[in-house]
């Protein structure tokens, strides 16, 4: 597998309704204004890369993503992303259980998916649910929640972020895979009756380690769904993010099938540390840097 | 109106939340990788005291309380009022018997304490966490006995009661932890 590096700044950012990207201005004149984003992930350009034909890749950097701060979270950290032309999305939870082995953290993972998750905690079945079975739910935990209205996929995350997580990849490694499709960001959609994005998140002692996919391959797509997560953005009172032509113009070739993976390395290196805080593993947090 | 932004919790903050200011205790930021964040929050109502979970949707925002805490000297209780002035601007609040609460067992003249003042008005007195203070009525003490563990009910002449070992005196000085309302040790004569 090859190692790539790619920019970290770019015109295009990332259109993800839930990650705010850092700007900066590079400006050539007082009057000609341009705003660069730094990277939140290495994603476009890795996958510029195999639209143009690359083999296996994969890159350590650092990434940037604006309000994320915390006991888990630097406004910057480093992120390991690789892709695997040829594997598909549970072949490469394989490789990444390898990885873990490796590093000593375990000799087992384990795999549920999305559906099966909330049916276990909480005896919620995904396929036949309302809005308001999910607020009654969280009402009855005693979660007293401000500011969300009656979207479905934040009434899930919230569940899930409370009542969920901190009980996932105790024991050994979990696997959570098959998303909502109204979750997918840009990974590949299943059409069932119940459509399903291939993507999965790794879980280690109640925190999230990885997000992966099985990549989006048709080309065309991408536009569309860079469209549809602006749509989102705005009616969040978000300002749109621009995806600019020499991006859509390569990701319109197409990939080959692949999957990929990110992982915060920050978070790898606190487990591997038994340390409680982000800032534990890191030289000067974002309040010191 | 002062709002904050969820992204500007951080512990220690004042925030009015059900209509009464409140601080900030514990902010934890969650994020389901691809999902909405959240903001995960425990407050303390200044006027009750009493402590809240509550979860906010990143990017909300929310209502500032004008809450300070400043040090003030105790200057007398009229019957229904506790005075109290700042000593350097000789301005003077009276706090009432809710604001006072169980800070008034620990209140004497001329000691210094901290008063939360919200929108100018005092919603809570936090005493010192040592005062010395004399002792007005307990049973005779017992010489010879210095380290018993039982001890005996003393009360001060703030009239709370505080236990202390049996050999300490009606009329001695004693220094006591306001925090778990626990006998020190003997005043040192100043």
């Amino acid at each position: 597998m090859l190692e790539v590096e790619t920019p970290v700044f770019s015109k295009s950012g990332n259109t993800d309704p839930f990650i705010q990207s850092l700007t900066a201005n590079f400006s050539i004149s007082a009057d000609r204004e341009e705003i660069y984003y730094a990277q939140t992930s290495p994603e476009f350009a890795m996958k510029r890369l195999l639209a143009n034909g690359s083999d296996s890749i994969y890159q350590i950097c650092k990434v940037f993503r604006v309000g994320e701060m915390g006991r888990r979270h630097n406004p910057e950290f480093s992120m390991l992303e690789w892709y695997r032309i040829g594997l598909s999305y549970h072949e490469l939870m394989n490789e990444i259980s390898e990885l873990l082995k490796v590093l000593g953290v375990s000799d087992h993972s384990q795999r549920m998916s999305y559906k099966d998750l909330f049916y276990q905690y909480l005896k919620i079945d995904l396929c036949n649910v309302s809005v308001d079975h999910l607020k009654n739910c969280a009402a009855k935990s005693k979660i007293d929640v401000i500011g969300l209205d009656d979207n479905f996929d934040d009434w899930l995350n919230l569940l899930l972020s409370h009542l969920i997580e901190p009980q996932l990849g105790i024991e050994a490694p979990l696997f959570v895979y098959d998303y909502p499709a109204s979750q997918a960001a840009l990974a590949n959609i299943r059409e069932e009756a119940y459509p399903i994005a291939e993507r999965f998140e790794l879980y280690l002692n109640g925190i999230e380690l990885a997000n992966g996919y099985q990549e989006l391959t048709t080309g065309e797509f991408y536009k569309k769904r860079f469209y549809l997560e602006n749509e989102k953005r705005l009616s969040r009172n978000m300002n749109k993010i621009s995806v600019q032509n020499n991006v859509l113009e390569d990701l319109q070739k197409g990939l080959p099938f692949c999957s990929g993976v990110a992982l915060g390395l920050d978070r790898l290196l606190m487990h591997l540390c038994n340390a409680s805080e982000i800032k534990d593993v890191l030289t000067f947090d974002f309040l010191n840097s | 109106m002062a709002t904050y932004s969820t992204n500007e919790f951080k512990s220690g903050m004042k925030i009015m939340q059900d209509g009464d200011p409140c601080s900030i205790v514990e902010n934890e930021l969650v994020k389901p990788g691809k999902g909405q964040a959240f903001s995960r929050v425990k407050i303390r109502n200044l006027k009750t005291g009493r402590v809240v979970e509550r979860t906010f949707k990143s990017g909300e925002s929310v209502e500032a309380a004008d809450v300070m805490d400043t040090d003030m000297q105790y200057l007398y209780a009229d019957g229904e009022f506790w005075n109290f002035m700042d000593s350097e601007t000789f301005e003077q609040v009276a706090a009432d018997s809710k604001a006072v609460g169980d800070a008034a067992k620990w209140l004497k003249e001329q000691d210094t304490c901290t008063i939360t003042l919200w929108d100018g008005v005092p919603i809570s007195v936090t005493p010192q966490n040592f005062v010395v203070l004399q002792i007005t009525e307990t049973d005779p003490g017992v010489r010879g006995d210095t380290a018993s563990g039982g001890g005996k009910p003393a009360t001060l002449e703030t009239g709370a009661v505080v236990r202390v070992p049996l050999f300490i005196e009606i009329g001695e000085i004693i220094k006591v932890d306001t925090r778990s309302g626990e006998y020190v040790g003997r005043a040192k004569d100043e």
